[in-house]
């Protein structure tokens, strides 16, 4: 037994992050405690130096900024936040997406808006974060669905972070992060290597030309994938700096008003979407009937409730398939699970069926296709609540039908 | 112009420092602010004073918000990383880069406007949090990249070029600084090179949070008659309170200060300030002192310039933090992450 929280917080270290920045945020708090516990315990030497860095800073602009500097230092760094911490991140959230810089960041989402209500769950923030900042902007989501998750996709964000060097946002919540939860032990496996993504040392940075064919340029795409490469500072006496900026720049970071430029760079960086879709966790897709033509698309907490309200339709005769979301940007398996059913609930936990939206604008599914099933009441979904959603709708159309 | 790279033909005759650099090494992209920009003065002074210490430009980071000012660090050290981040916000970034990686010197940059208003909160933390940094503000007491309206650090008496009355008191970043506990704080003109170059070296050397607030006139905005932040003014009121001499580790002190009238200190890397006090009995050592100095010069129209304050047993964040003697950065995963052995303990203490 676990909290989503204290998970995540051991993911990070298992993670190799090693600054933490962090404003307290009710149900985020707990995250950047567990970090700080767990590292106590695990990353001290022998002689009582500590292996990491916490900052608990004077708000949440400076939590991310923190965060923001030890990523383009080359350390692995985090924040929590939840919902205000969002809003007010959310400038910075755009200098890491466009200056290109790693970091990862934790939503402990609860309901909105405002304040609104800090001690119960939710999942109102999927397009803020989406779509976090001014400008155009578009970011990777993860979702986990459990304390197990918390870790396991706490610690992969930062492989995440750093391949596609971008803002990661864990998008777990009140429930997840604040309860004991009874999950699946925690696994590490020992072979696999920590991605470091595209860093360049010293002899890259002198055999660059020789093994690319062409010459450095921070943010040229050298391999195709919209990846550049970076440098870190202190790495080399003549070669490699550069000037990171929020300013439109061209592909050796040089400032730019020239819009064929700007417009090229941004393509680049959208492009840089479609690797991230090839890289993030794929979907959980449960097939009950394969010629059921009724399919389930939900996310996060929801996913024990989904599962017994299926299991209670399936008991009464009806099956409906299920994708579970584990990410955004949408995997290829998404598209095809939308494309093999006519009628698909999106089960979520906000007013506004954003994730509903988010499909439509960015896996271009049809909306009559997509069924809202929404609750917002802050308390966690139940396993009733799936069923009769799923049953109201049937009824509603057989009615529509005669 | 930032985008125009000097040519890099050096003359054969120009001076190298002991890492066989010559200041064209340590020069940026051209400037792009107006001509007499005090920025650009300073961004001299800058160049000199690393050139100077022999600091290898790659081991510094250079950070800022925007403005003006946080233009500048293109214009200087174009060997360095360099990180222009979001107005008023470079104290945040600074700190998380200085967090990764102890071992290099960072140089903050930042206005009157990035630190006074939008980004005073970070400052204030930033000199709490003790980083190891130099902090610059260029201040001109207005906003040049949005045409002239009035930074907090005007001075109430000094009315906008079109002769608009400012409202509102001055914010005194050296006594904020000095009050919230930062360990080296000094005031010059961008007009001084001859102070401003020893400063900026000692602020380098200091470890901790050395603070340098420098009027640095906006020819555009701000430089009139009636300005207290312009050439002539500064001039005319320009109260040095010392004389400094900055003393490097492997040079000896030969000449000879009169006692009661020179301070020396010494700084963490072993370089020495010499302060030769100039008016009065101003003890650098003493908060209150310094405090009383800003305020009483300020009474007068006076502009006290010079080491107001320093604080010889400063520590650092890293201090304070216990954080190992490696940069964070540098420290290989396998001492970071504890592995599956490990977890499969915690797992059972979960059960």
């Amino acid at each position: 037994m676990i909290t989503g929280n204290d998970a995540a917080g051991l993911g990070a270290i298992y993670a190799g992050a090693t600054v933490c920045a962090w404003y307290p945020i009710t149900p985020s708090t707990s995250l950047a405690e567990a970090f700080e516990r767990y590292a106590r315990r695990l990353r001290v030497t022998k002689d009582g130096k500590r292996l990491y860095g916490i900052v608990q800073a004077e708000d949440e602009l400076a939590a991310i900024g923190v965060a923001i500097g030890g990523g383009w230092n080359g350390a692995r760094s985090f924040t929590a936040t939840s919902g205000p911490g969002i809003s007010l991140m959310s400038e910075f959230l755009g200098l890491s997406y466009f200056a290109e810089v790693p970091v990862v960041l934790f939503n402990i989402q609860r309901g909105g808006p405002s304040t609104g209500m800090p001690t119960r769950t939710g999942q109102p923030d999927i397009l803020s974060c989406a779509y976090a900042s001014h400008g155009d902007t578009k970011h990777v989501l993860l979702f986990p669905a459990n304390p197990t998750e918390c870790f396991s996709m706490g610690a992969e964000a930062f492989n995440l972070a750093e391949r596609l060097q971008a803002p990661i946002m864990v998008m777990s919540d009140l429930d997840i992060g604040m309860n004991d939860w009874i999950t699946d032990p925690l696994a590490w496996d020992d072979t696999k290597v920590h991605d470091r993504g595209k860093v360049l040392s010293a002899e890259q940075l002198d055999s660059f030309r020789e093994t690319k064919g062409r010459d450095w340029g921070r943010y040229q795409d050298i391999d195709g994938d919209a990846i550049p490469y970076r440098t870190l500072p202190g790495t080399h006496p003549t070669k490699g700096a550069f000037f990171t900026r929020g300013t439109s720049h061209d592909e050796n970071a040089r400032y730019t008003e020239d819009g064929g430029v700007h417009a090229r760079v941004l393509d680049r960086i959208r492009r840089k979407f479609d690797t991230a879709s090839k890289l993030v966790p794929k979907p959980e897709v449960s097939v009950r009937d394969k010629s059921s033509r009724i399919g389930l698309i939900y996310f996060g907490a929801t996913r024990p409730a989904v599962i017994e309200g299926l299991d209670l339709l399936e008991r009464e005769g009806l099956k409906i398939n299920s994708l579970r979301l584990k990410a955004f940007p949408f995997t290829s398996e998404v598209k095809a699970f939308c494309a093999a059913h006519d009628q698909i609930f999106v089960v979520e936990q906000n007013r506004d069926a954003q994730m509903r939206s988010l499909l439509m604008v960015e896996a271009n599914v049809p909306g009559d296709k997509l069924v809202a099933a929404l609750s917002y009441d802050g308390t966690p979904m139940t396993a009733a609540f799936v069923r009769g959603a799923v049953l109201n709708r049937l009824r509603h159309d057989k009615q529509a039908a005669e | 112009m930032s985008y125009i790279t000097k040519p890099v033909a050096h003359h054969p005759a120009l001076k190298r420092n002991t890492l066989g650099l010559t200041h064209r090494d340590y020069e940026g992209t051209m400037s792009t602010l107006c001509a007499g920009c005090g920025h650009d003065s300073i961004t001299a002074a800058l160049i000199e004073a690393c050139f100077e210490m022999d600091l290898p430009a790659h081991r510094i980071a250079k950070i800022s918000g925007i403005g003006c000012s946080s233009k500048a660090p293109t214009y200087f050290l174009g060997r360095s990383h360099g990180f222009n981040s979001v107005h008023g916000r470079m104290p945040s970034v600074t700190t998380g880069a200085n967090m990764a990686n102890r071992d290099l010197v960072y140089i903050g940059v930042s206005g009157d406007g990035d630190t006074a208003s939008i980004g005073f909160g970070q400052f204030c933390h930033a000199v709490r949090r003790k980083l190891n940094m130099t902090y610059i503000v260029m201040n001109n007491g207005c906003y040049g990249l949005t045409k002239g309206q009035f930074s907090a650090t005007n001075d109430k008496t000094s009315p906008s070029k079109k002769g608009e009355q400012n409202p509102f008191d001055a914010i005194d970043l050296c006594q904020t600084a000095i009050q919230l506990g930062a360990g080296f704080v000094a005031r010059s003109f961008s007009g001084d090179k001859r102070q401003l170059i020893p400063l900026i070296k000692s602020a380098i050397s200091y470890k901790g949070f050395a603070f340098l607030d420098v009027v640095s006139p906006c020819v555009t905005f701000n430089n009139h008659p009636t300005s207290t932040k312009s050439y002539d003014y500064v001039r005319a009121h320009n109260q040095a309170i010392d004389k400094l001499d900055y003393v490097e580790e492997k040079e000896e002190i030969t000449a000879d200060y009169e006692a009661g009238t020179s301070l020396a200190v010494e700084m963490h890397d072993g370089s020495k300030l010499v302060l030769h006090k100039l008016n009065g009995s101003h003890d650098p050592r003493d908060a209150d002192a310094a405090i009383m100095t800003i305020r009483k010069n300020a009474a007068r129209g006076q502009v006290a310039t010079g080491v107001l304050y320093v604080n010889e047993q400063q520590q650092d964040l890293h201090d304070v933090l216990e954080t190992d003697d490696r940069p964070l950065n540098e420290l290989p995963m396998a001492e970071l992450c504890p592995g599956s052995k490990a977890l499969d303990g915690i797992n059972a203490r979960l059960r």
